[in-house]
């Protein structure tokens, strides 16, 4: 077991991520924290929307049309992958809508049948064109967020260059701060009552489909470093542990951003520990925090709900007594 | 919907059930070695798969129809309590569970991982149950939360296993995306209890199981412990997705769960019959996966087995003669063209009427201007009325003469039409000029029994709302050359 579980030592995996090997370590951290913060933030209104499965299942059909887009640019190129992403994506959108629409499966299972059907389309395309697609099947669950910092440099000034995904990603989650930001109003008010929306001029199906291709955008470009399961749990948890601690939005946002950090750099270290996929360390340091927030949490806790039942049990309010007389 | 017939089930299961029990004894002794599959061509492995000769199709092909059944009769539960991801949840909470079966004594056992993977599976479960009592977060996120998180520290333990010296022959990861060819004798013998087991307590919890399903508030007043019966679902759930794992993936699972399962709920409204029907859906895409697969190096079966799922689901969702698109299409196709038809034939007999229904043809020029459409539009309907024998076409098809049975159709319909109208501003006191649109719908829709409902309401009045004639009995056999024609000539039954 001890050689399973390799014994904790602080200098080497606490001090020394950040001693030695430093550049790669930061890049990493970097890139999962880009990945959680831009996930995060869509995920918060997919969570709103009841959506957080359809989020699931666009990370999940994305994979064909990467495949596809591989296939047919032979090209590992950031457009074509954008691309077929958002064909990739609003297919499901469209297949889930008719599936559900044309027939009396009901929601649950039409996503379930939709996103399962692409997704084996892309695991079998993968398979079959490994060689030419330059991707293989554990990445596309689990990703190569360790292989990130040998991505192609891009230089941005003489002595700086940053690899291309970081910055990729780092654009994207960037563009995704801006358009929580710039279209909060919209965002919140079609989220929670579309008519209310209506009314305001605010276009609800607009912002409806607006949310997915931002979200297959988001997706793909976390791929690559996270896979596809790993996507969604960058979607749920970060915000489900900031929707633990606060019901003011741009709280819940703030906590997204700070739970996407403490995550990927707690993730690193436990990655570094265990000798583990670096994404899944990220994701059940996420899971930790979620399980901190919901028994700690303030609000609604498991342990203050525990302390209120035990106070109601031990002495019930004068008033309710009264009113039994 | 569902109505609950116990003797054909337990009927139906009995076959399913001595089918798997004479699979379970063909099942030969000797393990066989997997991953031997080498440089051979397409049509050399299809015949080495039809033959059987080789142990490891044998218990491939066996495991993927043992998997089918058991995933397509639980998925079916799944997919009709509206618990569709939730199968898919449970299927990668699974993860963890199987790393952790695989480590307890590091060799693929597959008792230990089974054991590992339900407990792991009904614990995420749970959980999200706890997430969804608890806290304020909606179903979706508990499920999706569960299901990151176990899978994440089911990666985690994953690659941990890959590390370790013996970690890179486990073959855990082919747990990832399923390896129907890695089933051995063992694996086969445990889904077949499996799959027994979970038949059996099917087969005899049926009516329970069945009144849970649809109205959980009856089964509580019958006396069934609904919440027990909960559990007992999700326990043969876990094990349905457990013995697939090694074959479908973790990942692809719960498609093998809901896809058939769906499929089958397109094609038929009793409960029975989609148990059964789900079961054959599973075994053939299993069957059909675990071939495709066999066909290439290293093809994983999993996204076989689900695109064939996938296959079946898309013919039902087209063909299915009840639901299917394609059929709904083409009733609502065939209505619309009748109503099209009709409508011609009464514009032929309102033409008929305004001149006093003497015996000669109806002009197309005389029914473009009543129905103020354009002469090919006429011309195009005639045609049809002329196909389906409600008519026959003179001067160049240009004149038309109803036959017995258009002329009976003909009048069917207006008096379809005027015996509404009448009972609209009778029996519901609307006004005259407000029920003619309404009648112009419902024409075409009314039985024969309504209407003559309606004659007997109506006193077999003779004249509608706005004056006219209502045809009756005699007028639709007299043909359509009626010589004389008096008020007291019309009428239904009674005066004739």
């Amino acid at each position: 077991m001890s050689e399973f579980i390799p014994p904790f030592d602080w200098q080497q995996h606490v001090i020394a991520p950040w001693t030695e090997g430093f550049g790669a370590n930061i890049l990493i951290a970097l890139m999962g924290f880009f990945v959680a913060t831009a996930c995060g933030l869509v995920g918060n209104y997919l969570m709103m929307r009841r959506m957080a499965l359809v989020g699931d299942a666009i990370s999940h059909s994305v994979l064909p049309g990467i495949a596809i887009a591989f296939l047919l640019s032979k090209s590992r190129g950031t457009l074509a992958m954008f691309l077929g992403a958002l064909v990739a994506g609003v297919v499901t959108t469209i297949l889930i809508e008719v599936i559900h629409k044309k027939s009396r499966v009901k929601q649950d299972a039409a996503i379930g049948i939709a996103f399962t059907s692409l997704f084996a389309v892309g695991v079998i395309i993968i398979s079959m064109f490994a060689s030419q697609v330059d991707l293989d099947q554990e990445c596309v669950l689990y990703g190569e967020i360790a292989f990130v910092p040998f991505g192609d440099p891009v230089k941005l000034s003489e002595t700086f260059s940053v690899p291309l995904p970081v910055l990729r990603m780092g654009i994207v989650a960037v563009i995704t701060l801006a358009f929580v930001v710039l279209f909060y109003k919209q965002l919140l008010v079609s989220s929670f009552d579309a008519g209310l929306a209506t009314s305001l001029g605010i276009n609800a199906t607009f912002v409806h489909y607006a949310l997915m291709c931002w979200l297959s955008i988001v997706v793909v470009s976390a791929f690559e470093s996270v896979g596809a399961v790993l996507v969604v749990a960058m979607l749920i948890l970060p915000g489900a542990t900031a929707f633990m601690l606060s019901h003011r939005l741009p709280v819940i946002h703030a906590l997204t951003v700070l739970v996407a950090a403490l995550s990927s750099l707690l993730g690193v270290h436990l990655a570094t520990w265990l000798n583990c996929s670096m994404a899944g360390a990220m994701v059940v340091m996420a899971s930790f925090l979620f399980a901190l927030a919901w028994v700690f949490s303030p609000l609604e806790g498991l342990l203050v709900r525990w302390i209120r039942q035990r106070r109601t049990h031990l002495e019930p309010p004068e008033g309710i007594v009264d009113g039994v007389k | 919907m569902f109505k609950h017939h116990p003797s054909s089930t337990i009927h139906y299961l009995r076959y399913l059930l001595i089918a798997v029990v004479v699979f379970w004894f063909t099942i030969d002794g000797h393990a066989a070695k997997i991953g031997e599959i080498s440089e051979t061509t397409i049509t050399e492995q299809a015949i080495r798969f039809f033959s059987f000769q080789d142990p490891a199709v044998r218990y491939a092909l066996l495991g993927s129809i043992l998997l089918g059944i058991s995933c397509g009769v639980m998925g079916s539960f799944i997919v009709v309590r509206k618990l569709a991801l939730v199968g898919d949840a449970l299927s990668h909470a699974v993860l963890p569970g199987v790393a952790l079966g695989f480590l307890w004594n590091t060799t693929k056992d597959p008792v230990a991982i089974f054991v590992g993977a339900t407990l792991a599976g009904l614990l995420g479960t749970a959980i999200v149950g706890a997430i969804k009592h608890t806290t304020k977060l909606k179903e979706d996120a508990a499920l999706g939360l569960v299901l990151a998180a176990f899978f994440s520290v089911g990666i985690c333990l994953v690659t941990m296993i890959q590390r370790l010296p013996t970690g890179n022959k486990s073959g855990v990861d082919k747990f990832l995306f399923g390896q129907a060819a890695a089933l051995g004798p063992n694996d086969v013998k445990l889904m077949a209890i499996v799959t027994v087991l979970t038949l059996v307590v099917v087969g005899l919890f049926y009516k329970q199981f069945l009144v849970t399903s649809f109205d959980a508030g009856f089964a509580r007043v019958t006396g069934i412990p609904v919440q027990v019966m909960h559990y007992v679902l999700m326990l043969m759930l876990a094990f349905a997705v457990v013995i697939a794992l090694q074959a479908v993936g973790v990942v692809l699972v719960s498609a093998m769960l809901i896809t058939p399962a769906a499929a089958a709920y397109l094609l038929t409204d009793r409960l029975h019959r989609m148990l059964i029907l789900a079961a054959v859906f599973g075994m053939v895409s299993g069957a059909a996966g675990a071939f495709l697969s066999f066909l290439g190096p290293s093809l994983p079966t999993g996204p076989f087995m689900v695109l064939g799922a996938s296959a079946v689901f898309g013919a039902a969702f087209l063909f299915g003669p009840q639901h299917g698109v394609i059929m709904r299409w083409w009733r609502r196709r065939s209505r619309s063209l009748r109503i099209q038809r009709e409508n011609t034939l009464k514009s032929v007999y309102h033409v008929l009427e305004a001149r006093d229904f003497k015996p000669e043809g109806v002009t197309a020029t005389e029914l473009a201007e009543r129905r103020r459409e354009t002469m090919e539009d006429i011309l195009g309907q005639l045609r049809e009325l002329k196909r389906h024998d409600l008519a026959t076409l003179q001067d160049d098809d240009h004149t038309v003469f109803l036959t017995p049975e258009g002329w009976q159709r003909a009048c069917a319909i207006v008096r379809n039409h005027r015996l509404w109208e009448l009972y609209l501003t009778n029996a519901a006191q609307m006004s005259a000029d407000h029920v003619h649109e309404d009648a112009e719908k419902i024409e075409h829709v009314l039985g024969e029994d309504v209407v003559r409902q309606l004659e007997k309401r109506l006193n077999y009045a003779t004249h509608d709302p706005h004056g006219k004639l209502i045809p009756g009995q005699a007028d639709i056999q007299r043909g359509s050359n009626p010589p004389e024609r008096t008020a007291d000539a019309t009428g239904y039954g009674k005066r004739t």
